[in-house]
């Protein structure tokens, strides 16, 4: 049996990607007054070349199960990713701020909007986020635009975070250009070049009382993608000054649980997410759909009606996944593929008391996860408003899974309030996926809550927390830029406690 | 270790069913979408493996109660028929499992190149500078 290695180091990230690797970066200071700063990430390292676009390949290399996690109801698959980078490997790169009334109506004490936005601002333009020009929208976008303003909605572009974007459609899958900028292209690098140590194939499985953290670093799998991790595979105990979590709601929340800290009590609680429906049309003629970024224009409906639409693409068997049914109908809209429009709908979920993560008998994560009326709500609204943009486009049918039969031709436009209902929504027979989870480790100050507005758990000042599970609701947008402004505020405040912390 | 050998022909029958072009596959793709679901379900635990086959089982001897036939010597329309009976079920347990079968189903069948390019996809890593 090989010995543990032991090692120290003054703060350990856990954790690489909107958040961890924002606190990389800003910690890197430290480096130079001497600190040792380490960021261990569960998942591998890939090379430019490994990225190649196909579906299962990719799925299966960067997430979760291969993007098929289960909510503990069996009802929905959560998509978040383990990879140098984390899940900004595989977004789309849609850079939105958040809106003021969300986070006014946290009411965390100390966290302010106007804060939060000028640190977003700062990481804009680090990352370069700015508007794709005309010439590069695809006929998906633009068919979203002019349907929209026919159809009477207010239709915004997605600033997105690209260089050199070549339009391959394959955001979802690890950009095989490289051309989003998410952590893995600029925070990460620029805090190794500094000094900061980064080492994957890094699984934490706990925190202890004392600052310790028990770590299996891996060895890489024979014919698996990613490079080997940095440390020989194996068991180390790593001693730290301050440790900050930053694995993602299911990677952070489930690392406290089954570590035997004196945590608040409500760790897992406030479990939120925008379930996401795919919805598709079909046109009379072939469109560019799979080439071009899929996701440049959207409807922000969250305030009024708690849905927002997206344009978006998938692939073959996500969208074969996403369509009610089987069978020859089924087999009809996918071979209409060339012709087909997509719009997703995300319903703006709020937190609720029954929806929490909580950790099986192996320490694992299990989300546990209701559909509220409320929600079930949002998502027939959007899926009506969707239908409404994709006839006004020119669709000839719709595909709508909340319909019965989930077929609407075009001459039946004019029933859609009728046709998609509630009372279609079948639990375990409509494809429902989230890939904007939040909440788990609330930033607050009452017994709700796990951390103060700065990140700081509350009992235990060295232990902070920096990614998406601060949020104490839902962001009701996509939230890698709220994670960054957080995670950077968190890094500011270690930055403030470290001569405390350290010595 | 094989978990669909002990059912292959229900699987297939299903399978076939689910995507009727599924049923025009040569033993090459049947080969090349088998190996695709069983690396699906490698990784997971053998209980929900177990769980497959039983269920796969049940859809091949229910229609016995119905039809007094098995799932296989069924003709098209009526296997359709029994699973639009589970896919609609009052049950969330039994839907749950027909969605899994189903998603395998479709990811044997979808994730195969060929197939892929039968409908028409054509993503490509190039992006814009593949189609001019």
């Amino acid at each position: 049996m090989t010995a543990v290695v032991e090692r120290f180091y003054d703060v350990v990230i856990v954790g690489s990607g909107a958040g961890g690797g924002t606190v990389a970066q800003a910690l890197a200071p430290l480096v130079r007054d001497g600190h040792r700063v380490l960021v261990l990430e569960q998942g591998p390292r890939f090379d430019d070349d490994e990225f190649t676009g196909r579906e299962l390949d990719m799925a299966g290399a960067l997430y979760a199960d291969g993007g098929g996690f289960l909510t503990a109801q069996g009802t929905m698959t959560l998509a978040f990713a383990h990879a140098y980078g984390g899940s900004t490997l595989v977004y789309t790169g849609t850079s939105l701020t958040a809106p003021e009334h969300v986070i006014r109506g946290w009411g965390v004490p100390g966290l302010d909007h106007a804060d939060l936005l000028r640190r977003s601002q700062r990481y804009l333009t680090e990352n370069n986020v700015h508007l794709l020009p005309a010439e590069e929208i695809n006929d998906n976008n633009r068919l979203f635009v002019e349907g929209g303003a026919r159809a009477g909605y207010r239709v915004e572009q997605f600033p997105v975070n690209v260089k050199g974007c070549r339009g391959s459609s394959l955001c979802n899958l690890g950009c095989p250009n490289q051309a989003k900028q998410g952590t893995n292209r600029v925070q990460l690098p620029r805090a190794e070049r500094d000094g900061v140590e980064i080492v994957t194939r890094a699984e934490v499985l706990r925190i202890e009382a004392d600052r310790t953290l028990a770590v299996r670093v891996a060895a890489k799998p024979d014919g698996g993608k990613g490079r080997p991790s940095e440390w020989a595979p194996g068991d180390y105990r790593l001693r730290a000054g301050i440790v900050v979590c930053a694995g993602g709601v299911m990677g952070t929340t489930s690392l406290l649980l089954r570590s035997r800290l004196p945590l608040p009590r409500a760790v897992g609680a406030r479990f939120t997410c925008h379930p996401a429906l795919i919805l598709v049309a079909e046109h009379s003629g072939p469109i560019t759909n799979d080439v071009g970024h899929p996701k440049s224009y959207f409807v922000d409906r969250g305030a009024e009606q708690r849905f927002v639409l997206e344009t978006c693409m998938y692939f073959p068997f996500t969208t074969a996944k996403a369509l009610s049914g089987f069978g020859p109908d089924h087999t009809r809209v996918m071979r209409a593929f060339p012709r087909l429009q997509m719009i997703l709908v995300l319903a703006c979920d709020a937190a609720t008391p029954g929806n929490r993560i909580t950790v099986d008998g192996a320490g694992r994560p299990v989300a546990h996860y209701h559909f509220t009326e409320e929600t079930v709500a949002g998502l027939v609204e959007g899926t009506r408003a969707a239908a409404r943009i994709f006839f006004a486009a020119g669709a000839v049918r719709v595909h709508a899974p909340f319909a019965d039969p989930p077929l609407i031709e075009a001459r039946d436009a004019e029933q859609l309030t009728d046709r998609i209902a509630a009372r279609h929504f079948n639990e375990g027979k409509v494809a429902i996926s989230a890939a904007h989870l939040m909440g788990g480790c609330a930033m607050g100050a009452g017994a709700e809550s796990v951390t103060d507005g700065w990140g700081r758990v509350h009992g235990l000042p060295w232990l902070r927390v920096a990614d998406a599970s601060l949020f104490p609701d839902s962001l009701e947008i996509n939230p890698y830029v709220t994670i960054m402004a957080l995670a950077d505020r968190v890094a500011e405040a270690i930055r403030v406690d470290a001569p405390t912390l350290l010595g | 270790m094989s978990v669909l050998a002990a059912v292959q022909p229900s699987f297939r029958a299903i399978a076939a069913t689910v995507v009727p072009e599924a049923g025009t596959l040569d033993a090459g793709g049947w080969m090349e979408l088998e190996r695709i679901v069983e690396q699906a379900l490698a990784p997971r635990p053998r209980r929900l493996q177990r769980q497959l086959v039983t269920l796969i089982r049940a859809i091949e001897w229910l229609p016995l109660l119905r039809y007094g036939r098995r799932f296989t010597r069924l003709d098209p329309r009526r296997r359709a028929r029994v699973l639009e009976v589970l896919q609609n079920s009052p049950l969330l347990l039994l839907r749950r499992g027909f969605w899994g079968l189903r998603t395998l189903a479709l990811m044997g069948y979808y994730a195969r190149p060929a197939a892929a390019a039968s409908i028409g996809y054509r993503a490509d890593p190039r992006g814009w500078a593949a189609r001019r």
